[in-house]
């Protein structure tokens, strides 16, 4: 292991990739350098394209390549229905079932005293202002069911309460489970059976 | 019905680094020198019931050193649910996996399948010594009725580490700290209620029971202020609390400040006040309560894990304690230094000699003490 090569170092960075170690970092290095002109090449400039234009929404959290996101952009999705998610993974995995119309709003976490996150490093602020700003009429809450999850979702209906009806995704969501691990199914059915705060 | 470990498997666990046990459902007497080894074995049973143990070790302090390798404790479960075949391992200072029947489970599924209770040496001075160990005394007697206890606990205690933090960075968002006591309560009034229950179950368990011990009253206290029951009611008072809650720093009102005031009935003594073969006797009594309740309950009667139970007993206490245990059929694992402290078992028992030589324990089975 004297002098460290490129090809080491790409490993050590595609290594810290969730759902990848050492071992596999190594096979798919290996992999995309056997295809560099089929795939090397193409994820390199798909990367760097990614790197540049990649942004988070202003408005909802989402993330996109311009300062609004395609979601919020589009005028059909303001359908009054507003879907509160902790993480972008959890709007995808919303997004991929197809069932829900409305818009989203992305916290970007869980309320965590000991982890020193707070309401405004949660874009609850901006909750509050889309709120009134947008003519939502319904807040659907989609926020695990972690003691984290349940106390941000209360501190939200506490502040919401009385100006908007809040509803949130119906249990068979497994306890400290993430959205993102539900299959399309089981999150529509979540969906249709959401009830009031 | 009975409850029993068929077999128990001991891998690099403490001062163990193979030990084979194949038992039936009679009770287990194991004897060998101090330092031996004995404890140790209790402890790997005592990973059958959801928490820490016995001895509350990590994991890492459970790995069998000088080699640190990793361990892992495997038994067959006969009982009511059936057989199940469960595996405790750690790998290299990893936390401890659950496996049952080859599946990874999570811990709290232990409770489906195996009851444990245990009375330690060091639970000799419960009665003198400060809340806490009270408390938990309480809480494992109380798990044992309410496997969801564990769960609820757990929860109760984040949310007041998150509240506790506000109050110490003296952060006045009224809103946080409702979400934070909506949560506590709710989690609170469950321990509280789980809690209450247990203690009418073990004075109803005591009740009329055919025992050579003495009844144990059992009230439960909440230092300063009073724990209201119910959600609605301590979400109200931790609410009422938070100005006196800013000045200390920490939450001052819940389930976390619990106690447990045992009296001996039949003197109308406080536990406190007893000789120490008293307070011995009045634990005893309480564990064997417990375990009749549980025979109710779950269908069998709990593992007992009794550690050194025979110290403080004088020859007749012992024989009672045997005929009582013998009696309600469980598979008791009791400890002692000498063979003679079992003489009186005879065979309503089966024995494990333990000894140990140049750091390692060596465990032998017998037919006779
Ligand atoms: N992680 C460990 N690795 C090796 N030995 C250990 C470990 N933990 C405890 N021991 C040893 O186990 C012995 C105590 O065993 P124990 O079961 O408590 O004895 P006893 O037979 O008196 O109950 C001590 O000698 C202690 O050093
Ligand atoms: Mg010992
Ligand atoms: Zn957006």
């Amino acid at each position: 292991m004297a002098d460290r090569s490129e090809i080491d170092a790409l490993i050590d960075l595609m290594a810290k990739l969730p759902g990848l170690g050492p071992r596999s970092a190594r096979r798919a290095v290996l992999h995309l350098i056997r295809k560099r002109g089929l795939l090397l090449q193409p994820l390199a400039d798909s990367m760097a394209e990614v790197a540049r234009t990649a942004r988070e929404c202003l408005n909802c959290g989402n993330v996109g390549t311009s300062d609004i996101c395609a979601i919020c952009a589009d005028d059909r999705r303001a359908t009054g229905l507003l879907c509160v998610v902790e993480d972008v993974a959890d709007l995808w995995a919303m997004e991929r079932s197809g069932v829900f119309k409305g818009r989203y709003h992305v916290l970007g976490g869980t309320l965590s005293a000991l982890d020193a996150v707070g309401p405004e490093d949660l874009r609850i602020p901006k909750l509050l202002d889309r709120v009134a700003g947008e003519e939502i009429t319904e807040v659907i809450l989609a926020l695990n069911a972690t003691i984290d999850g349940q106390t941000t979702a209360h501190y939200i209906v506490d502040q919401l309460e009385g100006r908007v009806e809040i509803t949130s995704l119906a249990q068979g969501v497994p306890i400290g489970g993430e959205l993102d691990y539900l299959d399309d199914g089981t999150i529509t059915a979540a969906l249709n059976a959401r009830k009031r705060m | 019905m009975s409850l029993s470990l068929d077999t128990l498997t001991l891998s690099h666990f403490r001062s163990h680094r193979r030990a084979e046990i194949a038992v039936d459902a009679r009770p287990v007497a194991i004897f060998g020198p101090n330092g031996a080894g004995k404890t140790n074995l209790l402890e790997a049973v005592s990973l059958f019931s959801p928490g820490r143990g016995m001895r509350r070790g990590s994991a890492q302090e459970m790995t069998r050193r000088p080699e640190a390798l990793g361990w892992k404790v495997s038994g067959i479960v006969a009982g009511p649910q059936g057989r199940s075949e469960v595996a405790f391992l750690s790998e290299a200072g990893q936390p401890r996996q659950v496996r049952i029947d080859e599946k990874p489970q999570p811990q709290t599924t232990l409770g489906r399948i195996a009851r444990v209770l245990w009375l330690v040496p060091s639970m000799d001075r419960l009665w003198i010594e400060g809340a806490e160990g009270r408390r938990r005394f309480l809480d494992r007697m109380t798990l044992s009725f309410f496997p969801d206890h564990a769960e609820a606990s757990l929860d109760y205690e984040k949310a007041m580490r998150d509240r506790n933090r506000l109050l110490k960075d003296q952060i006045r968002d009224a809103h946080w700290y409702r979400a934070l006591e909506a949560q506590m309560a709710r989690t609170g009034a469950v321990i509280d209620a789980n809690r209450r229950a247990a203690l009418t179950r073990l004075a109803a368990a005591q009740d009329g029971a055919e025992t050579a011990f003495p009844t144990a009253n059992l009230e439960l206290l909440h230092a300063d202020a009073d724990m209201p029951e119910g959600e609605a009611p301590f979400a109200e008072a931790l609410a009422a609390s938070r100005p006196r809650d800013l000045m200390a720093g920490r939450t001052l009102v819940g389930p976390h400040r619990a106690d447990l005031l045992g009296t001996y009935v039949a003197k109308d003594v406080p536990a406190s006040d007893c000789s120490t073969g008293e307070q011995k006797a009045l634990l005893i009594s309480l564990i064997l309560a417990n375990a009749r309740a549980i025979a109710a309950d779950f269908g069998a009667p709990p593992l007992l894990l009794l550690d050194e139970v025979a110290a403080h007993l004088d020859a007749d206490r012992r024989a009672a304690l045997y005929a009582e245990v013998t009696a309600l059929g469980a598979q008791a694992w009791m400890t002692g230094t000498g063979p003679e402290l079992f003489a009186e078992l005879g065979d309503r028992a089966q024995y494990v000699k333990v000894t140990e030589a140049a750091g390692e324990s060596r465990v032998t089975q017998r037919d006779r003490p």
